[in-house]
């Protein structure tokens, strides 16, 4: 069969292998065991330089929201009537990138896509540090997180005998995210057991062991655990899954259900999801092609494997955009003053270039996947993947700061310049993302070991392995999983 | 491959997890409970600059509230007396005690006693005792048997989730407005039937909007 | 600036509404100007005009403050040892008195809580305040708190003390006093009068010298002219029908007393619709765009040396009909005279203190000639003793005097003659010249440094002393407090000078009004006149002159042509700053110009041509010159300005007027000769390259949308208002401006509005003036903080009620209307479903709560607020200011600290205490609560307001003014089309416009 197969490129053409090198089981282990077990010393140095830039960057975030907490809003560049601006924009930028994850790992597993396997592991830590970013935001964006923090959450307070204001978007999202976290982070670090216990397993120094044997909670591979484990991923898989619509349109509420024109949309909660997805994507391309050449994963994370994110982000990039065209028509059509003018001076008022960096970004740049090359082009794709990223960023920043600069009076319209406090919170928060995207790259299997060899089972008997013996693999196969 | 773990560790796992599940939880409910004025505010009670006793004056020698406090009906403010309503008495009563020098001394000099004090709202809470005792809240439904302590003593938390009882159900703590200095009286039938017939006839109605107590 | 040559203008249909011209224009400088008014780092937050910005940025400790409020701290009480008689810690006690700006009086009604002046009212009883009190008299309370006052005597730049001063004095050796001059403001105290002329009598040779940089001479001087005596000048605004103001802006800046308003609004005001018919007409030839200007219904630009000219022809006109001209000014000039002659006795012509007495003369011809004199403007006699000299002429004397070393001892009695004299007569090098300089006043500032002596003065709240109004109103000055700083009144240190063997202020007041009050019941007299805040006895009696017109005629003839070259600059008085006295005073500085919205400072205003000519750009600096004369200063464009004029106000740039006033705008007085004192000509602009920020509470938008896309902008009817006419042949026209859909909610009505006690609030347009006394009564009376020069330019000024201001119609020469807004109390509040917290929610009275301890600060209301009224503390604004500002907090209102959202609440603390006031009064009584009356709660904004435009009460109330209000026809919500439902309401504006020169 496997003789068919070499005959038919046909085959290899429509549907190549999705792990490459005719790896075998033993390797798989190997190859991403070996990066968390390196040595400190045999860790590239290229690693640590970056793990000090971003690092410092952190340190520039913590400065940045001590000055904040110590003096106010006003250091930031927020006025009236532009209340919300680069803190709200950063907190949707942030929830939005969050979305990649837990829709390749639930949704796509649910879907039985395959590919997914070697991505979905960095896609989800990704997930659980963007929500991390994008909680930052909405706490400190007061001013008084100990305030915010006290009274957001309904902690039963018996001083007042007074709960929040459940009307109220702000406290949807406060459940919103908090759910999603929760569920993100236990969903991650369910998938991670099998591949934590094979590190233990593999691991010398006691240290090690006694880490990762805790962390893998006696894991031992036995056909029992192999069924909970399966049917427990699945239901968080399950649980998951609304939360990837649900969160980004709860988020979308806090807009959609006021008054101000420009977002007081209904339009917004598939616009918003499509854009989280859209954003998503993009970012974990980014990491990825990263990841893939630094670490050279190129045998696991595979030109199908990007070319299949790409396509996505094709489709919801047209849905994006699609949802832009939308806007101006019932904008037009509602016949609405306030909002027709709303719109028309997002595209040629003051912010005119806030909203064309957009739709270029995420309208425009994804087109080009509908050709086959670029799509498997790896350095256009990294470049289109920033554009993207830009273009989201820019998308939260129209929706929200051109909505409120000029709304209702004409006495009242004003217009935002971010202060140097503004601009460093938010590079912070990046260094943030990246610091915990490095460690976690480093120091645990960035690719789904046990998952990729169950693809590679599947896959055994369609290629032919070049080398022999390879099938003895299997055998220790239940042993390593 | 050696066992890092013995059998008996699966137990630990269990009730570590169980000690950090039930920490988290009291946590939050001890904060809830030490954050309730009755805990923290509740029985305040100061040594005063001057050993001034209410049990003896308003207890047993049955002097009315008003008399010293004799702005309460007036005022938002239950001023505390000046020395020279102290010395109204004791320029002849105990003229010549040791326990009142400072008392002599302040009235001599125009130099106030400093008193502490003990019943304090947040400053953003506006309180009006006129009010209060015009509709017919006693002076003993927040601060207690006054007449009863030789120091004072705060005895209610004071807080809000405690104001807003009340005007939510104000009919337990109305009474006519002539016996609200009476801290111990007692009805001879269910007060807070008397208390709805005085809401009744007096158009009673205490606000429970935020503006009622926040400006 | 090539933008301005391109204006796109509206479409014929309907006036065009915009506010700023770099937007009208759709300029490209309007993005650059965007970015320079925003600057982006903190660097530039430090340096902002207030050094309050810079103690804001050290409030770093502060933000941990919250996270360790556990233990509880020691509170004491300090009651007083010796009882005060009837008096109730805490609560609010008010005390009439009485304050004097620019020599004239207003009474006024001090609140007080434990003995600290708080809030400022006008004194119902006083003829000159009817209740009413201005932006600066609210604001004048906040002076007595002012860290910067003068705190010791000086004796050169030593301490020094009242005693050594005593010494000082007595040491003088005076003689004749023919080496003693005396330099005062104008005196309008009667006992200060008295004692002068003690003084004058004691020192045969002495002068006395009356010196306002805001100088009413010509007014006097025009009266000599034309009747032949000196002659105060009572317009009766209420009584006119037709008013003409020959550059009279007597509803802002020269009227320092709400009496103008008052009268004025009187036939504005339209309480039922006979009232239409009432409302008076008013035509205004001026130079720059003033408040008057704005309510007026037709407006002549014309320089201000040119009104002269129209004046005579005006007479000319009125005597015989002149020929019909085609250009505007004759257009308006014939139209004018066939009003004014049809008003007749009902018609005024009024003229302004800027113009020469000529002007004053003539005006008084022509209402001469209509039959107006006695009608509507009355007249008293304004005789001064002798050796008086008064006005810019008497200083210019004393100066030649001091120069020619005449002057040996010279006593300074207030004002700042080094600042505000005029630059030719160099009167900081003149003081240097003279041996022994006192100077007495509130503040070290310019010319105490320039001194030998400096003696702080006592605040009017702190002294005892007495005013009399110019139409014979007297009215004791009673202190609330004892000076905080130790400093004595004018009449205690003259008492000084004169050695007298009573120096204490109240005894010399109480014994000089002992003498004028009848033997009986003398006692009861002077109580009752410390009561009622006016002392039961006239000290003038109305005149009734005879006009002489030859004399007239010939001061006509006589009159110097204006000269026409160059540049005119106009000096005016700051509607902020005023002539500096209130340059150190924050709650003014940051009071927007009625006009331009500037805060922080002055600009050069010049018309939209002239910056076109010579390519002037909002902010661009430049040189204004003549001869030695120059000052450099920041262009502002001004709308309706005349052209070939610019205006420049005065009592900026100054050099020690404190931590708030110092350096704040361009010094006027230093191209402000005394022989062009108001109007100067023969100026040269030049643009220096430099540019400056103005500070605008305002400059963003436009009512009509900006063009975008070719697409021609809509107007927004935010202010709305229509003629007579139109609204008697359709009352309805105002509400159709709008369309408003029927509200179809599928919830069910919370809170049943029908019962109960439910506060509405309207607005009538057409009375109010935009004189912003509102916005300064708002507040003082809630605590408002201010935020500072750097904050302004981020669109963070806290005013609760602001007052927005549109120009109507070409640029050039627009007509401009003035909208307050305050916190609408909307029923369907957007604002208050969207906080998390609930910390905004609704009463079941209709108010719009804010808890202001119940915020966390997510601003999400704000953003959600369609009238913007939301306003957020984002720095520790409070906080940040010296600690003795605290003083003047009102105790009633919580004070708010950063990360707070707060709004306005139709002042819910008079609400809450009228209410227990009303529930104990009756239930003391009769056991039931008694109902509140219409006018019991009046909010603090309507208490000063002195157009009446603002009715507040209960709108279930029939009787209520309000309600009754709100059944009028032109009676409107702003954005009702969004369902809101506003409790705040608009009373459309109704133009008596005169068909001849508008047609509707």
């Amino acid at each position: 069969m496997s003789v068919a197969v070499r005959q038919n490129p046909q085959l290899l053409e429509t549907n190549p292998p999705l792990v490459k090198g005719g790896k075998d089981f033993h390797d798989v282990t190997e190859d991403i065991s070996s990066i968390t077990e390196a040595k400190v010393f045999e860790t590239p140095m290229k690693y640590w330089i970056t793990l000090a830039c971003t690092g410092s960057i952190v340190v520039l975030l913590g400065a940045m929201l001590a000055w904040l907490v110590a003096n106010g809003i006003g250091v930031w560049g927020n006025n009236r009537p532009i209340g919300w601006a680069w803190d709200i924009t950063n907190f949707v930028f942030w929830i939005g990138i969050g979305h990649a994850g837990t829709l390749i790992s639930a949704i796509l597993f649910l879907f039985r896509q395959k590919w997914r396997t070697s991505i979905n592991r960095s896609a989800e830590a990704m997930t659980i540090f963007a929500v991390m970013c994008a909680g930052l935001f909405p706490l400190f964006h007061t001013g008084r997180p100990w305030r915010a923090a006290y009274w957001l959450f309904p902690i039963p307070n018996t001083d007042l005998n007074m709960w929040q204001n459940f009307r109220s978007p702000l406290i949807w999202d406060v459940f919103a995210v908090s759910t999603y976290f929760t569920i993100s982070a236990l969903f991650w670090f369910t998938g991670l057991v099998p591949d934590l216990a094979t590190l233990r397993d593999r691991a010398t120094g006691t240290v090690k062991k006694f880490v990762f044997g805790f962390l893998s909670l006696g894991w031992r591979g036995s056909a029992r655990h192999w069924r909970n484990y399966e049917a427990g991923y699945m239901i968080l898989a399950g649980l998951s899954t609304p939360l990837v619509l649900s969160v980004h349109s709860v988020v979308s509420f806090d807009f959609a259900t006021s008054v101000i024109p420009g977002w007081h949309t209904t339009i917004f909660p598939p616009y918003f999801v499509a854009g989280a997805i859209f954003s998503g994507f993009a970012c974990v391309m980014t990491l990825l092609i990263i990841a893939r050449w630094t670490l050279n994963l190129h045998d696991y994370i595979t030109i199908k494997h990007l070319e299949n994110m790409n396509k996505i982000i094709l489709v919801t990039g047209s849905i994006v955009g699609y949802a832009y065209c939308t806007e101006f028509f019932i904008a037009w059509y509602s016949g609405n003053p306030y909002e027709r003018f709303t719109f028309l001076n997002r595209a040629f008022g003051p912010y005119w270039w806030a909203y064309w960096m957009m739709f270029s970004c995420n309208v425009f740049s994804p087109q080009f996947y509908w050709s086959k090359t670029l799509r498997r082009s790896v350095p256009f794709m990294f470049v289109i993947s920033i554009i993207v990223n830009i273009g989201m960023w820019f998308e939260r920043f129209v929706i929200i700061a051109t909505s409120l600069s000029r709304d209702f009076l004409p006495s009242s319209w004003g217009y935002f310049r971010p202060t140097y406090v503004d601009i460093s919170t938010f590079i912070g928060t990046i260094g943030l993302f990246l610091t915990l995207f490095l460690l976690f790259a480093r120091f645990l299997p960035m690719i789904a070991i046990s998952e990729v060899k169950g693809v590679l089972a599947n896959e055994k008997h369609l290629f032919a392995p070049e080398r022999q013996g390879a099938v003895t693999g299997h055998e220790e196969a239940p042993k390593h999983a | 491959m050696a066992v890092i773990f013995p059998k008996s560790s699966d137990l630990i796992l269990k009730v570590l997890g169980a000690v950090i599940g039930l920490g988290a939880v009291g946590g939050v409910a001890a904060f809830a409970y030490l954050s309730y004025p009755t805990v923290i505010d509740t029985g305040y009670q100061p040594v005063q600059p001057v050993a001034y006793s209410h049990k003896l004056h308003a207890g047993e020698l049955g002097i009315n509230c008003f008399y010293c406090h004799s702005t309460v009906y007036r005022g938002a403010f239950a001023a505390i007396p000046g020395t020279e309503v102290c010395m109204g008495c004791h320029s002849q009563v105990r003229a010549a005690s040791p326990r009142l020098e400072k008392v002599r001394n302040s009235y001599a000099t125009g130099e106030p006693i400093h008193w502490l004090k003990i019943h304090d709202l947040p400053d953003y809470v506006f309180f009006n005792h006129r009010a209060h005792i015009g509709a017919g809240v006693s002076c003993v439904t927040c601060h207690g048997r006054i007449d009863q302590m030789v120091e004072v003593r705060q005895e209610k938390p004071l807080n809000m989730a405690w104001c807003i009882d009340c005007h939510r159900n104000p009919a337990p703590n109305i009474r006519p407005a002539e016996l609200v200095t009476q801290l111990d009286w007692v009805p001879d039938r269910d007060p807070a039937e008397i208390g709805r017939e005085i809401i009744a006839q007096k158009k009673i109605n205490p606000p429970t909007n935020c503006s009622g107590c926040h400006r | 600036m090539t933008s301005l040559v391109q204006i796109k203008f509206a479409p014929k249909t309907g006036p065009k509404y915009w506010r700023s011209l770099d937007q009208a224009a759709n300029a490209p400088e309007f993005r650059q100007w965007v970015e320079r008014e925003f600057p982006s780092t903190a660097a530039d937050m430090l340096d902002g005009n207030s050094r309050r910005t810079i103690l804001k940025l050290m409030a770093a400790s502060f933000g941990m403050a919250g996270l360790v409020a556990c233990s509880r701290p020691e509170l004491r009480f300090a009651p007083q040892a010796r009882l005060q008689e009837d008096y109730i810690p805490g609560s609010p006690y008010n005390y009439t008195t009485s304050v004097v700006i620019n020599g004239q009086a207003t009474g006024l009604v001090v609140k007080t809580y434990d003995g600290r002046p708080v809030k400022v009212e006008g004194n119902p009883d006083h003829p000159n305040s009817l209740g009413a009190a201005t932006a600066m008299m609210q604001a004048s309370v906040l002076d007595i708190y002012d860290p910067d006052r003068s705190k010791f005597v000086l004796n050169g730049k030593q301490d020094s003390t009242w005693e050594a001063f005593a010494t000082a004095v007595r040491g003088l050796n005076l003689a004749d006093g023919s080496g003693l001059r005396i330099l005062s403001e104008t005196v309008a105290s009667p006992t200060l009068d008295g004692l002068r002329t003690q003084l004058l009598a004691k020192y045969p040779a002495a002068r006395w010298v009356e010196y306002d940089p805001v100088s009413r001479e010509n007014s006097r001087a025009g009266s000599i002219l034309a009747f032949g005596q000196a002659l105060y000048v009572h317009p009766q605004f209420d009584k006119a029908k037709v008013i003409l103001s020959l550059d009279f802006d007597f509803l802002g800046l020269d009227s320092p007393s709400p009496l103008a308003t008052k009268q004025f609004s009187k036939r504005r005001l339209v309480a039922t619709e006979e009232d239409i018919d009432n409302i008076s007409r008013l035509y205004v030839v001026e130079s720059q765009f003033s408040l008057t200007g704005a309510n007026a219904e037709h407006r002549l630009r014309s320089r201000g040396s040119e009104v002269k000219q129209f004046a005579q022809d005006l007479l000319a006109a009125v005597n015989a009909p002149p020929a019909a001209g085609s250009d505007r000014r004759s257009q308006f000039l014939a139209a004018v005279a066939k009003d004014l002659k049809a008003g007749g006795a009902e018609a005024l012509v009024v003229v302004g203190p800027r113009q020469p007495a000529v002007v004053h003369a003539l005006a008084h011809q022509i209402n001469q000639l209509l039959g107006a004199n006695g009608k509507t403007v009355t007249f008293t006699s304004a005789a001064r003793v002798d050796r008086v000299d008064a006005g810019v002429e008497g200083l210019r004397t004393l100066a030649a005097a001091m120069n020619g070393s005449q002057v040996s001892t010279l006593i300074v009695l207030g004002g700042n003659p080094v600042y505000s004299a005029p630059v030719d007569l160099d009167f900081g090098a003149a003081l240097a010249k003279v041996a022994a300089s006192i100077h007495l006043g509130q503040a070290v500032n310019e010319t105490a440094a320039a001194s030998k002596w400096h003696l702080p003065e006592a605040h009017f709240m702190e002294a005892w002393g007495d005013t009399r109004t110019t139409s014979g109103v007297a009215s004791i000055q009673q202190p609330m407090i004892d000076p905080l700083y130790g400093g004595k009144s004018t009449i205690e240190v003259v008492a000084e000078l004169l050695d007298l063997p009573e120096k204490r202020g109240y005894q010399i007041v109480k014994n000089f009004w002992a003498a004028q009050l009848p033997a009986v019941g003398r006692e009861n007299a002077w109580r009752k006149s410390l009561n009622d805040g006016v002392v039961p006895v006239s000290m003038m009696a109305v005149v009734t002159p005879v006009l002489n017109a030859a004399s007239v005629s010939a001061a006509v003839a006589a009159a110097p042509v204006a000269a026409s070259n160059g540049i005119e600059v106009a000096f005016v008085p700051s509607g902020s700053a005023w002539d500096g006295t209130f340059s150190n005073n924050a709650w003014m500085q940051e009071t927007p110009d009625s006009m331009t919205k500037l805060v922080w400072g002055n600009a050069v205003l010049v018309s939209p041509a002239m910056a076109r000519q010579q390519s002037l750009a909002n902010g661009d600096m430049v040189s204004l010159s003549q001869g030695k004369y120059k000052v450099d200063a920041a262009v502002m464009i001004q709308p309706g300005q005349a052209d070939g004029a610019v205006t420049l106000s005065l009592g900026y740039g100054r050099t020690r007027s404190g931590n708030v006033g110092d350096a704040v705008g361009f010094n006027a007085n230093l191209i402000r000769t005394s022989e062009n004192f108001f109007y100067a000509p023969g100026f040269a602009v030049a643009k220096t390259g430099a540019t400056h920020i103005h500070a605008t509470t305002q400059e963003h938008g436009t009512m009509q949308e900006p063009e975008l896309l070719g697409i021609v902008g809509k107007i927004r009817p935010v202010f709305r208002e229509t003629t007579i006419e139109e609204y008697k042949k359709e009352p309805a026209v105002i509400k159709e401006m709008v369309e408003v859909p029927v509200l179809e909610s599928i919830h069910p009505a919370v809170v049943d509005y029908s019962t109960g006690y439910q506060w509405g609030m309207a607005i009538d347009l057409g009375s109010c003036t935009g004189c912003n006394a509102c916005v300064v009564a708002c507040q003082a009376e809630n605590n408002t903080p201010v935020v500072g020069k750097d904050q302004v330019l981020r669109g963070r000024e806290m005013h609760w009620l602001r007052i927005d201001r549109y120009y109507v119609g070409d640029e050039e020469d627009p007509r401009a209307v003035e909208q307050p807004i305050p916190c609408m109390q909307c029923e369907n509040a957007p604002c208050e479903y969207v906080c998390p917290v609930a910390a905004t929610t609704h009463s079941p009275e209709g108010l719009n709560d804010m808890a202001y301890n119940r915020c966390v600060g997510t601003r999400y209301c704000a953003n959600n607020c369609p009238y913007k009224v939301r306003h957020f503390n984002f720095l520790n604004y409070h906080k940040n200011q010296p600690d003795i500002l605290a003083m003047v907090q009102n105790p009633e209102v919580t004070v708010r600290m950063r990360g707070i959202m707060e709004k306005c609440t139709y002042c819910v603390q008079r609400i809450q205490n009228a209410k227990i006031t009303a529930k104990a009064d009756g239930r003391q009584s009769d056991g039931t609560p008694r109902e509140i009356k219409d006018g019991d709660v009046v909010t603090a904004c309507q208490q000063t307001c002195p157009a009446d435009a603002i009715a507040f009460g209960n709108i279930n109330d029939p009787t209520s003014r309000v309600s009754k209000l709100k059944k009028q026809e032109r009676n409107y919500g702003l954005l009702e089309e969004l369902q809101t439902k506003p409790r705040t309401t608009y009373l459309g504006r109704l133009r008596n416009v005169n068909p001849e020169l508008e047609k509707s």
